[in-house]
């Protein structure tokens, strides 16, 4: 087994030599070099954090569902002491001080140890999780420092501890990202043939219990996962940015997403490609730290999801709200004029400043509502600027007015509305009615009150002759 | 003195609960509550906020340690007899926002028959079907839960409960906020219960529909105030006792204790 010093240092002097400490631009070859994969060492580091990405997006899905999401960075910040005390340890135990096995052992110790002692805290005292979380992680973080500056005292050879902070991934070679391969595979066994049972603990943690669920034990087996793929990823991107790879890719995903499934499988692509591409970046861009890029990396495929995500990104929510605008709009603009229509003749045009003083619309919005419905067909307007109906407005119109008013009768009989302010009521919620509620409205009221072809208006705006 | 809701006739009740003491960090929620429930029976309970009525539900399911008392469902241990029980808990304690379907949300009522690790196969999904489609939603099983109406969650945690073919049900305040619709629907499926020789026992908050809905009902307040067939024990005087007058020194003995609690 190597040792992390030395390669360490070997890398140092060969990023010296290469570039001051500037940040240049990559030539051609260089880009070339690292986008096919053709350097090994390049090649290794990018594939392994693809892998770590891979994995974390999947355990993340999980643990961001049973809104454990901040546990996993207590878990990566409590590693530090055990990776200080192992270094310290291992020499006595007749091992090398820096093999990495002994390394991540002492930092899968110490991790569980804070998992736990968060547990204790939050159980034994009144104190809420979040405290707990607080108070477990810094402890155990500062302990870890200060073990590490003792180590760099008394003990020689120290240098490259600390890259378990930041994660130093040109440091990885080719038996780590079997490493990675590995337990990627082993957290997407446990995981797929658990996925029912984890489902149902991180949905409903108590019909879970109901149905005999050992929920302590799932809740153990999750963390298990966390505690794996943390330890892997710390050689990577770090304990400080670790909680990054576990809690975006998953987050992102919900924005594309409602089904599980598919949750789980683009947190892992998110995941992977962030590993790749920071990778790719660093190897780029010589003095730019992998571990950050990954992470930067990962947060613009977040944002871009978060605008851009087809369920619930920003975008997509936006154009579905200018949809239910236009379409309350489209109502009130037909429904205006069939009702000017009804009480002056179907012959007359309506006047926009008569349209405009129906409702407290801007003439803006008015006006691409009228251009809206010219364009479908359904408005008319005549060399005197005045505008209306169509004979196939007229129809669409009809529809609208005698939905208004089965509400406003229905609200009148069964809910009690003044009628006074029933036509604000029946505003607000009858752009949300679908047809089944529609025909329940007309079994409802028609056949008891045998009115046929559009109900007359319950209340007195206008005169109730109507167009049948 | 055991309050009973119809005397044993054998030993194999759905549900015989003896001298049950729950206790929320040494806080005591119910107090020696005894109750026997025979089959075939619609059962209400009722009692003012905080009486500990989800917690009694919890208790039989241990699902909250409890203090001291004895449990017994079809003659046996809860543990034993988890296959026979079917639990409806409230709505609110889940989030609806999760990314699963409706028919996802049904086929975790069958998780324990198809065994750990085991895939959901196509009959486990017909048979949820046919649930969602006895509660009257079957056509919206491959809806995100998300986008349910508060009656349609409630039918979809009472088909979870149905798939199981239990044959005691536990339902957690399954009538708290629906429409009128869901309402029906649930009361229907519950005479069909009856009629199959099921027993249920609901926690209900709507007074004015107990006598309609309920054969037997459970008036609780911390302890059961009083216990048996709706016409006898549905009284004035009962439901005075139950809300109105609170027990003031066992309120006060609860208070003592919590405040030593917090000192401790």
């Amino acid at each position: 087994m190597r040792t992390l010093g030395a390669l360490h240092s070997v890398l140092a002097f060969a990023a010296s030599s290469l570039t001051d400490r500037s940040i240049r631009w990559p030539t051609w070859l260089e880009w070339q070099r690292v986008l096919f994969l053709q350097d090994y060492n390049t090649r290794v580091v990018m594939l392994g954090t693809m892998l770590l990405g891979l994995a974390a997006g999947m355990v993340g899905s999980f643990t961001l569902l049973r809104r454990r999401a901040l546990m996993g960075d207590a878990l990566s910040h409590a590693t530090l002491p055990g990776v200080g005390l192992a270094f310290l340890i291992a020499p006595s135990l007749g091992l090398a001080e820096k093999s990495l096995p002994v390394l991540l052992t002492g930092a899968a110790l110490s991790g569980i140890a804070g998992v736990v002692a968060i547990l204790y805290v939050r159980n034994l005292t009144r104190l809420k999780e979040d405290a707990a979380l607080g108070i477990v992680l810094s402890v155990f973080f500062g302990a870890g420092i200060a073990i590490l500056s003792i180590a760099q005292q008394s003990v020689g050879h120290s240098a490259g501890l600390e890259s378990f902070i930041y994660g130093k991934p040109a440091s990885m070679i080719e038996s780590d990202r079997l490493l990675i391969g590995c337990t990627g595979i082993l957290s997407l066994l446990i995981m797929g043939s658990l996925f029912k049972e984890l489902t149902l603990l991180c949905f409903d943690e108590g019909f879970a219990k109901s149905r005999g669920y050992p929920v302590l034990l799932l809740d153990l087996v999750l963390m298990g996962l966390v505690v794996i793929v943390t330890i892997i990823g710390l050689q990577a991107v770090g304990l400080v940015l670790m909680i990054a790879l576990l809690v975006i890719p998953a987050a992102a995903s919900r924005f594309w997403t409602q089904n599980l499934k598919q949750m789980i499988l683009i947190s892992a692509a998110i995941g992977g490609a962030g590993g790749f591409l920071g990778a790719a970046m660093s190897a780029l861009f010589r003095n730019l730290p992998a571990g950050a890029m990954i992470v930067l990396v990962c947060s613009a495929l977040f944002f871009v999801s978060m605008m851009f995500g087809t369920e619930r990104g920003v975008v997509v929510r936006a154009l579905r709200r200018r949809d239910l605008n236009r379409s309350v709009d489209h109502q009130h603009l037909l429904r205006g004029m069939f009702e000017l229509q009804e009480s002056r003749g179907p012959k007359a045009g309506i006047p926009f400043s008569e349209l405009q003083t129906l409702r407290s619309w801007s003439s803006h919005r008015l006006l691409s509502e009228i251009e809206r419905c010219r364009r479908r067909g359904l408005v008319f307007r005549d060399s005197g600027q005045h505008l209306s109906l169509t004979s196939s407005g007229m129809v669409e119109a009809s529809r609208l007015v005698h939905e208004h008013r089965l509400w406003e009768l229905y609200l009148i009989t069964h809910a009690d509305v003044a009628p006074g302010r029933v036509d604000q009521s029946a505003d607000a919620i009858e752009h949300v009615l679908e047809p089944e509620l529609i025909a329940q409205l007309e079994e409802l009221l028609l056949q008891k009150r045998r009115v046929q072809g559009i109900a007359p208006s319950p209340h007195p705006v206008d005169a109730t002759e109507h167009v049948s | 003195m055991i309050p009973s809701i119809v005397q044993p006739s054998n030993s194999l009740l759905p549900l015989s609960v003896r001298d049950l003491t729950v206790a929320w960090y040494r806080k005591p929620v119910i107090w020696d509550v005894g109750l026997d429930v025979s089959p075939g029976q619609l059962v209400g309970v009722i009692g003012p906020n905080g009486a500990g009525k989800s917690t009694f539900l919890k208790a039989i399911m241990d699902l909250v340690p409890r203090a001291s008392g004895r449990i017994e469902i079809f003659g046996q241990s809860y543990k034993r007899s988890r296959h026979r029980v079917g639990y409806v808990p409230q709505r609110e304690s889940v989030d609806w926002d999760f990314p699963v379907s409706v028919l996802d949300v049904v086929t975790m009522g069958l998780y324990g028959k198809i065994g750990w690790c085991m895939p959901v196969r196509r009959k486990h999904r017909e048979a949820a079907q046919q649930a969602l489609e006895r509660v009257g939603i079957g056509e919206f099983a491959h809806r995100q839960i998300s986008q349910l109406s508060g009656g349609q969650q409630q039918r979809t945690f009472l088909a979870r409960a149905l798939v199981q073919d239990a044959d005691l049900y536990l339902m957690d305040e399954p009538f708290a906020a629906v429409d009128a619709a869901t309402e029906k629907a649930i009361v229907q499926i519950l005479r069909e219960m009856k009629q199959a020789g099921k027993t249920a026992i609901v926690i209900h908050h709507d007074l004015h529909t107990v006598p309609e809905y309920f054969d037997s009902v459970v008036l609780l307040n911390m302890r059961v105030v009083a216990s048996g067939p709706t016409d006898v024990v549905f009284t004035r005087e009962n439901l005075e006792k139950t809300y109105g007058g609170r027990l003031t020194l066992l309120d006060e003995a609860t208070e003592a204790m919590r405040r030593r609690e917090r000192t401790l």
